[in-house]
């Protein structure tokens, strides 16, 4: 760790190690390690209930920790969490902008709580607004904005104070496609301006596009930690086969691609099955190729396993989180 | 606590003050001032005076500490639980460097604030109305002892907010304890006549102080008003504190 308490640049954004959270009998999180560096977007992906939320309640001192230590921007989390708070963005789960106040009112009243000059907070609030699209919307009351706007606005407030970690708990959940993409891209614009990112997610999608870097959460405990590809690399492999088949035929199917012979397609070599699984009627054979994965569905035809559907595709973070926990994300 | 911090919570509410002045007065100062009118009028005709004075003139001070008590009330219960379990304003408020003591803070000093401005509003119609023939000039502490009362009802308020399961049980709040402190604080009839039980169960409400140092100050009667105040400061003091503690227990777990 550099400075201890000085909050510099080279401190890492959020540094974990063996944090805990205990509410009662229950562990929300069971001491988790990673860390956050300056200037990536980093996920925490996972169902509800994984502890993603209570973490990120830690971090922006919503919440203390049980156990463990913590430090967000080099300080810690015990010790320092006003300093912190001023140095950071809140984007929470459930919308909680102030109903009685116009759009514009939202962040000038949200510039007073972290102290702002009168004159600073209006100029960046009419920044941030031209920023998420409402300055045609700057007097309008918040009851009267889409669900997709009303995220907007709070990732605008969020921004106030011009954080150096802007913290996401579900950003896109709950909006439609579009809404979602929109939010996608002001993600994408401040980490390009160096803003770190940190987000929890439930869609996979959502991890796989924006972060450099993820964790995957589950039942408090981190399973696994690092790039979506090389998540998917180490894991499972980049290509998939799902092979449509009633669960009774499965074992009987990955006998055939334990056993099965070298002949069969074609006096190949035998493909480079990395693990598969069984998700209801769904049999899932991860490979290391397109080709690899064609061929696995081939030789399942030819035993007369899987003729009601076959796919070659691309191995998703939900693959991933499947062979991790044994469930799919969507059941959470 | 930081003192900028309590301010920005505080002139938040403020800022919404303004923006609903209209509703906020008419909810807050029309049942008084219809009290004033009808009992006033209404009864002036049958009741020939109390202490020498005019009916209108004797329940007069006493509307002024009981819209004041009401304000607060109505702020620190419905107000507070719409805020921080409805609209989660506090959860919004306490992400950034403000902390839970200085919004509760915030909050009660808003409603003080409240209460002394209905207070002053509910004085200014008495005297517009020629409700009291004759102020004293102690009568211009008044607004004083309403944001004491403010304070003291804020605390009361929020301290239930913090307990209740749900909105509703304001209701039992105000049915219970509110309501009958109202009619048996001596706004309405002397206490004097009642039973020495009943006269003892009112030394220990806040209002039956605040309804007689009013009085006495509006008529320039010195009797009870240092007792009265003593009586008022140290509750309040007292009063203050738990609900901000339970308001750091209920929202940081």
């Amino acid at each position: 760790m550099g400075a201890e308490n000085a909050g510099g640049q080279k401190d890492p954004a959020v540094w974990a190690r063996g944090l805990t959270k205990r509410y009662g009998e229950f562990l929300a999180v069971r001491g988790v390690d990673f860390a956050v560096r300056r200037g990536e977007c980093f996920g925490v992906l996972g169902p509800n209930g994984a502890g993603k939320s209570t973490t990120m309640k830690m971090i922006y001192g919503r919440t203390p920790p049980t156990e463990g230590k913590l430090r967000i921007l080099g300080m810690d989390a015990r010790a320092d969490m006003r300093r912190i708070k001023a140095r950071i963005g809140v984007v929470p789960q459930e919308d909680n902008l102030d109903p009685d106040f116009t759009v514009i009112q939202n962040l000038l009243v949200f510039g007073r709580y972290f102290g702002l000059p009168r004159r600073t907070a209006a100029e960046r609030a009419e920044r941030l607004l031209e920023f998420v699209g409402l300055a045609e919307r700057r007097e309008a009351r918040v009851e009267k904005l889409s669900g997709g706007m009303k995220r907007r606005l709070v990732i605008a407030r969020a921004l106030i104070n011009d954080p150096e970690l802007l913290i996401l708990d579900e950003p896109t959940t709950g909006l439609d496609p579009q809404a979602r993409q929109l939010v996608w891209s002001k993600m994408r614009e401040l980490r390009s301006r160096g803003v770190t990112l940190l987000l929890t997610t439930h869609y996979m999608e959502e991890a796989a596009r924006m972060c450099d870097r993820l964790v995957i959460m589950d039942q408090g405990r981190i399973l696994a930690e690092g790039s979506p590809d090389q998540l998917i690399e180490e894991h499972a492999g980049p290509w998939t086969a799902e092979i449509l088949l009633p669960p009774d035929r499965h074992e009987e199917a990955r006998r055939l691609l334990d056993t099965g012979s070298r002949d069969v397609a074609g006096g190949r070599k035998r493909e480079a099955i990395r693990g598969w699984e069984s998700a209801e009627d769904r049999l899932l054979v991860y490979t290391m190729s397109a080709e690899e994965a064609r061929a696995v569905g081939e030789r399942l035809r030819h035993a007369g396993l899987g003729g009601a559907g076959f796919f070659s595709r691309p191995t998703t973070l939900d693959d991933l989180f499947l062979r991790l926990t044994g469930r799919t994300l969507r059941e959470g | 606590m930081d003192v900028r911090a309590v301010w920005a919570v505080f002139a938040r509410n403020m800022d919404i003050f303004r923006r609903y002045w209209l509703n906020n007065l008419v909810s807050n100062f029309f049942e008084p001032f219809l009290y004033l009118l009808g009992m006033g009028f209404g009864m002036t005709r049958y009741v020939t005076g109390i202490d020498g004075m005019s009916y209108t003139a004797f329940i007069a001070p006493g509307i002024v500490a009981s819209t004041a008590m009401f304000a607060a009330t109505f702020e620190s219960t419905f107000g507070t639980y719409v805020r921080m379990v409805f609209q989660k304003t506090f959860d919004a408020i306490i992400a950034t460097p403000v902390n839970v003591e200085e919004v509760a803070v915030g909050e009660l000093l808003y409603g003080a604030a409240k209460a002394g401005i209905v207070g002053i509003i509910i004085l200014a119609v008495v005297e517009l109305f020629g409700f009291v023939p004759q102020w004293h000039a102690s009568a211009l502490l008044v607004p004083l002892v309403a944001v004491v009362v403010g304070l003291l009802f804020s605390s009361l308020g929020m301290t239930a907010a913090t307990l209740v399961p749900q909105i509703d049980h304001f209701n039992y709040y105000i049915t219970l304890f509110i309501t009958p402190m109202f009619v048996f604080s001596g706004i309405f009839f002397p206490l004097g006549g009642l039973p020495n039980g009943v006269q003892a169960v009112a030394w220990f409400t806040p209002l039956m102080h605040a309804v007689r140092m009013s009085r006495e100050l509006v008529f320039g009667q010195w009797t009870h008003v240092a007792a009265d105040a003593l009586w008022l400061t140290v509750v309040t003091a007292a009063l203050v504190w738990p609900p901000v503690v339970l308001l750091r227990r209920k929202l940081i777990r």
